[in-house]
């Protein structure tokens, strides 16, 4: 036998590495070095990144073809880890606070991350399911790791109960699938599937797709978001609301257009249903929020339902749309989060959106950059939030799919009102105690990044433009 | 025949000692009973000639998880008639989903079809078992195959250990740990003291 080909898998194999190293460091150490682990985790993702960029251009198969390397996991597996540094640049200054810097929380991430690229290069039901619980199982710890809140257990259990279900399900879907075909290969299920699915085969593909809609938190598989998201600790949150799902979305994306990509009419309509109940779940649940994080909560699944309409058109054009979606998504949340991350007062972390209250006279730059966040989300030009969702509904329209851009639009309008809400809790209530003025350095600076990334995206989005092409061109074999 | 016979018994066997798993009152009765379907589902095992299979279900199953299950079952103080409240109310409404299941499950098998290719996919993963010992076999499908997934495998191990450590695991405060080193480095000056006692006047 002779070894299988590495280099394709290098990049998960430096993250490996790293993240033991990471983890012995820590074990002897006892503590998080003054936060050394967490930044040579951010060096470690930072070279990662280097090695996805200078690894293999063209499809590359390995591992016996169950690990596959493309332009469009290049693409989703450098904004993941541009996702997962940002969170650990953002978190330090906060576990710290709250008494949680713990050195297995860098290494979690680094373990989570993983799982995300391996979800994202899968090219088999087998190294699909590996990645998705070696994630999974990361974040469940994430979640509950401040283990004397109550809140965070609760989220925990609740997480991995429903997350375990969820698994479940998709097993169960795949365990079909392979009963029809004989094989859990991607390319040999497309060939498979091709001329024939019976009843079976699209039973097995809705459970498939029900496991994955609940870890892209879609309607109506929900219903984990709000509370996991609000018991989690904060800079947790934040990595929940963008890196995972920047990966269930790759693989939604690899999945449907690759093995089932001949039974375009039957997920269509499961993916449109999901799309409408998702924008209105996150449009009109989130009007009754108080508290901030369950709002992002809410926010996120609508940004998914609007994601999943580029997905509902189909072709490249659609998937072009949901991976720049997904992209502007990134900064946006990355910005908001690294916001209410310093909402902070007297060394306790706030979390009501009327703490926010006259923002705008004690931290007019924070409230500005936080207006601009709200805004782009809302969907209002000339902001970043604005071409994402122009370019998903136009994918749709030219598909001829008006009634869901419709719908889209008009749930749109209905989330501008809380994402407006804010804004003007910021600039027209009167003060109350007022945050603490101390931001930490990495907060700031995504704070500021992320606010020039969504304010200037129009100047300079051919870069982007270009990239996402290519990458849902090479997942159609172009 | 004698094959079949053995069959019978086995499989009547494991599937009476699965019954008696969920419905016996005792949770350890319960786990005894699960004991017993391994071991019955070790023979099917052998019956089909997988007899690495075998061994190992009885090795890992009925050796280290039965065992563990005992323990939990027996450490932890649950009450198991307060679990049970509430189950004749729910029973309706997960009846009739387990209904539903039933008839989708049933039309799906009504409608079920191989794929043209099916038979030849799976056997080209399963060797000739005349040729080689199935404990060789499924080391070449999991170290050579399947490396891949085996090491994967290992990361989710690690990281669920990772995670239970981190949940877990409090550093105490006040225990009294032994060092060696320490005892070692004792000396009789540094520890034993030699007081004069003059009679009658106490130290």
């Amino acid at each position: 036998m002779e070894l299988p080909n590495l280099a394709p898998a290098l990049p998960e194999l430096l993250i490996v590495a790293s993240a033991i190293i990471l983890l012995l460091i820590g074990v002897f150490k006892k503590e998080n070095a003054g936060g050394g682990i967490t930044a040579l985790g951010i060096i470690a993702l930072a070279l990662t990144a280097l090695l996805v960029v200078s690894g293999p251009s063209e499809r590359t198969e390995t591992f016996g073809g169950m690990f596959v390397v493309d332009g469009f996991a290049v693409f989703t597996k450098l904004l993941v880890l541009l996702a997962s540094a940002v969170t650990l640049a953002m978190s330090r200054h906060w576990l710290r606070a709250e008494g949680l810097d713990h050195p297995e929380y860098p290494v979690l991430v680094l373990f989570a991350t993983l799982g995300m690229m391996l979800m994202i290069s899968a090219n088999n039901f087998m190294s699909l399911y590996l990645g998705l619980e070696l994630q999974s199982l990361a974040l469940y710890v994430l979640a509950a790791s401040q283990r004397d809140s109550g809140r965070a257990t609760e989220a925990g259990l609740k997480y991995f109960v429903l997350g375990s279900l969820a698994s479940g399900m998709l097993l169960y879907g795949a365990s079909l699938v392979y009963g029809f075909s004989g094989t859990t290969g991607f390319d040999a299920l497309a060939k498979a599937l091709a001329n024939e699915a019976p009843v079976g085969v699209t039973v097995g593909m809705v459970f498939i797709l029900a496991g994955l809609a609940f870890k892209i938190s879609a309607a109506p598989f929900h219903m984990w978001a709000p509370d996991v998201y609000e018991g989690a600790p904060t800079p947790v949150t934040a990595f929940f609301a963008v890196a995972p799902k920047i990966a269930a979305f790759a693989l939604l994306l690899r999945v449907l257009t690759g093995p089932f990509g001949s039974m375009v009419e039957q997920w269509s309509q499961v993916i449109v249903f999901i799309s409408v109940a998702s924008m209105v779940v996150g449009g009109f649940a989130a009007i009754v929020q108080t508290n901030i994080k369950r709002l992002m909560a809410y926010s996120s699944i609508g940004h998914v339902g609007y994601a999943l309409i580029g997905l509902a058109a189909g072709g490249p054009d659609g998937v072009r749309a949901v991976l720049i979606y997904l992209a502007i998504y990134l900064a946006m949340n990355a910005g908001a989060f690294a916001v209410i991350l310093s909402m902070r007062q007297k060394e306790r972390s706030l979390e009501n959106i009327d703490d926010l209250a006259g923002l705008s006279k004690t931290h007019p730059m924070m409230a500005l950059s936080l207006a601009i966040f709200m805004w782009s989300m809302a969907g209002i030009p000339p902001f970043a939030g604005f071409w994402s969702k122009w370019m998903v509904f136009s994918a749709a329209i030219d598909k001829g799919m008006i009634a869901l851009s419709i719908i889209g639009v008009l749930t749109s309008v209905v989330s501008a009102f809380y994402y407006l809400r804010i804004i003007k809790v910021m600039y027209f209530d009167e003060p109350g105690e007022g945050l603490d003025r101390s931001i930490s350095a990495p907060v700031g600076l995504v704070m500021g990044l992320a606010t020039l990334a969504v304010l200037l995206f129009n100047l300079v989005p051919a870069g982007l433009f270009s990239s996402a092409s290519a990458a849902a061109a090479s997942l159609f074999g172009g | 025949m004698i094959e079949g016979l053995v069959f019978y018994l086995f499989a009547a066997i494991t599937v009476a000692s699965g019954v008696m798993v969920v419905s016996s009152r005792n949770p350890v009765y319960s786990v005894l009973w699960l004991i017993l379907a391994f071991f019955n589902a070790a023979g099917l095992f052998l019956l089909l000639g997988a007899e690495f299979l075998a061994m190992v279900l009885v090795i890992v199953y009925v050796g280290a998880v039965a065992v563990l299950f005992l323990f939990v079952v027996m450490l932890l103080d649950i009450n198991y008639l307060r679990l049970r409240e509430g189950f004749m109310q729910y029973l309706p409404v997960g009846a009739l989903i387990g209904l539903i299941l039933v008839v989708e499950l049933l039309m799906v098998y009504g409608g079920w079809k191989f794929a043209d290719d099916a038979p030849l996919s799976v056997a080209s993963r399963t060797p000739d078992p005349t040729a080689i010992s199935n404990t060789d076999a499924l080391g070449r499908l999991l170290y050579t195959d399947y490396a891949f997934l085996f090491q994967a495998a290992g990361l989710v191990l690690l990281v669920a250990m990772v995670g239970t450590i981190m949940l877990t695991h409090r550093t105490r405060t006040g225990v009294r740990k032994q060092v060696i080193a320490k005892q070692n480095a004792r000396t009789k000056e540094s520890s034993v003291e030699i007081v004069k006692v003059t009679s009658g006047g106490g130290i």
